[in-house]
């Protein structure tokens, strides 16, 4: 077992016990923020495939995460006020089903990273930076400008959506789907890594003439890449949704974006477990930090700038060294 | 909250389009144009330069926008203002390529994202600190009040005009500077290739301090200017960023002909963007749904510009090379 | 007479004032190993390029296999059964010899698109990869990074990869390049036995090799051929002397 292994292993149990001990301390607000760690952690965990994988620096990943937010919230209010969504050609109910409105929130945010991953695709470097920023922000306005789901002012869910049996009010409950579900996405990811996919996909990021001289369109893996990535942060968002029991456009905005990628960096690019990592330091910091001034974006951002300047491997580097491979 | 920087007139429902309406939307997409031409001038010249994508050249137009109000309400002055958020924004400019900036030339897009990104948080947060989170507001001075009457008989502000005036004298200015002096030889050669500079024994790391400070500079007055028709508060500059990105991707990254005409482009699809596309939609739906459908896509009608662009000239309209 | 598997004719070139390539013809036969040589600044980067459909023509077709591909970009003319070796050597450093290979044999056999199940247990990518890489007598290095290997052996991947592509036709880019007389030496020997594999278009500096490689030899000075003929023409020829050939001697 590697270092990094044993790194993962404490994390992930980390997030397990600190949930349980506070259900079993009667600190409901710690459990709420081991949920909210677990669900920012997929949101990275969705970023980290386009990003950490295949080198696509997407600042446009609010985009994803407010997308699968609003198909929550979308499906939800439409259930809570019994109209149907869609009424022809065939009429289409809103929903309060979780794994529905998790297939949705994916389909959807799949279907928008495929539509600005081909436009942005058509660029590397720089400007696909630029590009995805845009896009975002664009869905950023529209989601202001558009009066029919709350605007400006966002939109309520009521009470939490459903899942089979479970009382997803009750704070344990939903903290256990949210971690079941990022734990089987980072398994997912981790095979995705080894596959012959995560094998192309590693190779468009480090040489992309190459994988063209073998026969591998590198820009079609890249965009199928992007895809799934932009599919686990819109489910991100849905639990996002749920956890609030509000969507608003501030889900679209760029400082989303920033923080969805600081979570990526913060517990190391490319690593398996670095978005529970960072997102877990993120919240950590919030709390502390915000305790100690009203300023603590302040502190971060030094925080931030120390560590892209003079520890560039994120927190997993600092702890497991040497990036891994093979 | 507007997008643009300074285009005021979200149209009154159910005003006819007429010549002279036109003819002043016109105008107000041309001055936000110039405006977002200061912002982007900056940025497509640290990337072509430099070869540096910042983030932070939003906190340096807001810092020059508080810089002016400060200043102004220190000394009575907008002028002063005006200059002080001319220096203040290219002195922020100095410190930061000096103390950070420069550390990033020789890293991947990533870090410079996250480093610049990272700035934005300590400006935002300290802008806060200082002045709070209220927004301020700046008088104009007496000289740039009132309105002016246009042929055709508009009414059109003094002070937009000015702005105009101010941002393709400025252009132009920057025109000059870029092809006819030495430094603009020296800031073409190193976009051209930057190992020759060295060896024309230019001393690069002035040159990028003055090119990182001169874009901070204009686009520290950009804020000041834009910050006068609107307000100046914490975060007003990241959405002009964006609006520079969009102008910078049109226009083809490190020219500065390309981002005069994608500012303009920009500038003048958003702003008739929103007064015609609802006036548009209400020939054929009842006027509440058409301001609303309107809007909403008028508020996507830039980055649909920016689709179309990449699909027919992935580089932009002057960009040489693709961006990477 | 059998059809040429490459065929080049009247590709043309610019860049500006620059005429890279000037109306070439070019054939490559089953079987043969098909030297291209030339001065430095020759053209013989552009020529590949375009041969690989890394850039395009101004004027001219290139057909493979039989199949008019001018139009193709790399990718598709990769699949139709061309392999290109880097000049630089330009394999993934991050990557071990395996998966370098094996990448190669996922291009092949279109298997790219496989999410979840580990390429190191798949039997039909790992197999045909260790079978190149013994090939080229790599076995023992199958497991250590590219970026840590020696030039020589890096180069000696590169062929490697083209074999995990069966192609229909080679074309190599300076294989030898940087090699040391030793590596040069099993190098040429690896090159001879692979011509009845597929044809090779050998683009090369190093003359012992191409002397003792090729069945043809082409050269291009300033994008035009000047000359194609067995290595005893071309040895003979006085013009190929007066415009190369010269140039080493002196």
């Amino acid at each position: 077992m590697t270092r990094e292994t044993a790194l993962n292993a404490l994390l992930g149990l980390g997030l397990l016990a600190v949930a349980l001990t506070a259900h079993a301390a009667g600190w409901t607000f710690t459990v709420t923020l081991a949920t909210k760690v677990a669900i920012l952690a997929l949101a990275g965990a969705g970023l980290n495939i386009a990003l950490g994988f295949g080198g696509l620096v997407s600042f446009g990943h609010a985009a994803f995460f407010g997308i699968g937010g609003y198909a929550a919230g979308i499906l939800a209010s439409h259930a809570m006020f019994y109209e149907p969504l869609v009424t022809w050609p065939v009429e289409i109910e809103g929903t309060r089903a979780m794994p529905v409105i998790w297939l949705v929130a994916m389909a959807a945010s799949g279907l928008a990273a495929l539509a600005i991953g081909a436009l942005s695709l058509r660029t590397r470097g720089v400007f696909f930076i630029m590009i995805t920023l845009a896009f975002a922000q664009m869905i950023f306005y529209f989601a202001i400008s558009w009066p029919a789901y709350g605007g400006e002012d966002g939109l309520s869910l009521g009470v939490r959506n459903t899942f089979a049996g479970l009382n997803t009010l009750d704070p344990l409950s939903f903290f256990a789907i949210c971690y079941t579900l990022l734990m089987i996405v980072l398994g997912l990811t981790a095979l995705l890594r080894c596959s012959a996919f995560g094998l192309a996909l590693d190779g468009a990021r480090q040489n992309a003439e190459r994988l063209k001289s073998l026969g591998i369109d590198p820009t079609r893996v890249l965009l199928t890449a992007f895809c799934l990535s932009g599919m686990v942060t819109g489910l991100s968002g849905a639990l996002y949704a749920d956890l609030n029991r509000f969507v608003s456009p501030a889900m679209l905005s760029w400082q989303t974006s920033g923080e969805i990628m600081v979570f990526v960096i913060l517990g190391g690019v490319g690593r398996l477990f670095g978005p529970l990592a960072g997102a877990a330091l993120y919240i950590v910091l919030e709390h502390n930090l915000g305790g100690v001034s009203e300023h603590w974006q302040f502190l971060l951002g030094l925080l931030l700038l120390l560590v892209v300047l003079f520890a560039r491997g994120g927190l997993i580097g600092l702890v497991a060294g040497e990036r891994r491979h093979g | 909250m507007v997008p643009g920087c300074g285009s005021i007139s979200r149209n009154a429902r159910g005003t006819p389009v007429t010549v002279s309406l036109l003819f002043e939307q016109t105008l107000n997409g041309l001055q936000f144009g110039v405006m977002l031409f200061l912002m982007a001038a900056g940025l497509t010249l640290v990337f072509g330069v430099m070869g540096l994508i910042n983030l932070a050249h939003g906190s340096l137009y807001m810092a020059g926008a508080f810089a002016c109000a400060g200043v102004a309400a220190a000394t009575g002055s907008y002028w002063l203002g005006l200059v002080a958020s001319l220096v203040a924004a290219a002195a922020a400019g100095a410190i930061i390529e000096v103390v950070v900036i420069r550390r990033l030339y020789d890293r991947d897009h990533l870090d410079q994202v996250l480093a610049t990104f990272a700035l934005i948080l300590m400006f935002s947060e300290g802008t806060r600190w200082l002045f709070g989170s209220f927004p301020l507001y700046l008088d104009l001075p007496a000289a740039l009040k009132g309105a002016v009457r246009l042929p055709g008989g508009i009414d059109y502000p003094r002070f937009r005009l000015a702005l105009i005036a101010i941002g393709l004298a400025l252009a132009l200015a920057l025109m000059w500077l870029i092809n006819r002096t030495r430094l603009g030889m020296r800031i073409r050669a190193g976009e051209a290739d930057r190992e020759m500079i060295a060896a024309l024994g230019v001393d690069i790391t002035r040159l990028y301090t003055i090119v990182f400070a001169l874009g901070a500079g204009l686009a520290g007055l950009a804020g000041a200017l834009v910050g006068t028709v609107q307000s100046v508060q914490v975060g007003m500059g990241e959405p002009v960023l964006i609006l520079a990105f969009v102008v910078v991707v049109i226009g083809g990254i490190g020219s500065i002909k390309g981002a005069l005409l994608g500012a303009v482009l920009v500038g003048l699809t958003d702003t008739l963007g929103r007064f015609l596309l609802p006036q548009a939609f209400a020939l054929f739906m009842d006027p509440s749904r058409a301001t609303s459908i309107g809007s909403a896509l008028a508020s996507m009608s830039i980055y649909i510009l920016m689709a179309m662009v990449l699909v027919w000239k992935p580089g932009g309209l002057y960009g040489g090379a693709n961006g990477s | 007479m059998a059809e040429p598997v490459l065929q080049i004719r009247g590709l043309c070139k610019h860049f500006g004032a620059l005429r890279a390539s000037d109306n070439v013809d070019l054939d490559l036969m089953p079987g043969e190993i098909h030297a291209l040589i030339g001065p430095n600044g020759a053209g013989k980067s552009t020529l590949i390029k375009q041969i690989a459909g890394e850039i395009a023509p101004d004027a001219g077709t290139i057909r493979l296999a039989g199949r008019d591909v001018t139009a193709s970009g790399a990718v598709a003319r990769a699949r139709l059964g061309l392999a290109r070796s880097f000049q630089v050597s330009s394999v993934a450093g991050e990557f071990t010899v395996l998966q370098n290979v094996m990448l190669a044999v996922a291009g092949r056999l279109r298997r790219t698109y496989r999410f979840l199940r580990p390429a190191l247990a798949d039997t039909k990518l790992t197999a045909p990869a260790r079978e190149a890489i013994a090939r080229v007598g790599l076995a023992d290095r199958e497991g250590m990074r590219a970026a840590d290997l020696s030039h020589g052996e890096r180069r000696t991947l590169e062929i490697a990869i083209a074999l995990a592509l069966k192609p229909k036709a080679f074309l190599l880019d300076e294989p030898m390049a940087g090699m040391g007389p030793e590596g040069a030496r099993s190098l040429t020997h690896l090159l001879d036995g692979l011509r009845h594999e597929a044809p090779i278009l050998l683009v090369e500096h190093d003359m012992d090799a191409v002397f003792a490689l090729a069945d043809r030899i082409s050269v291009l000075v300033h994008g035009r051929i000047i000359a194609s003929g067995t290595v005893a023409e071309i040895q003979a020829d006085a013009v190929v002397r007066a415009a190369y050939l010269g140039e080493e001697d002196a």
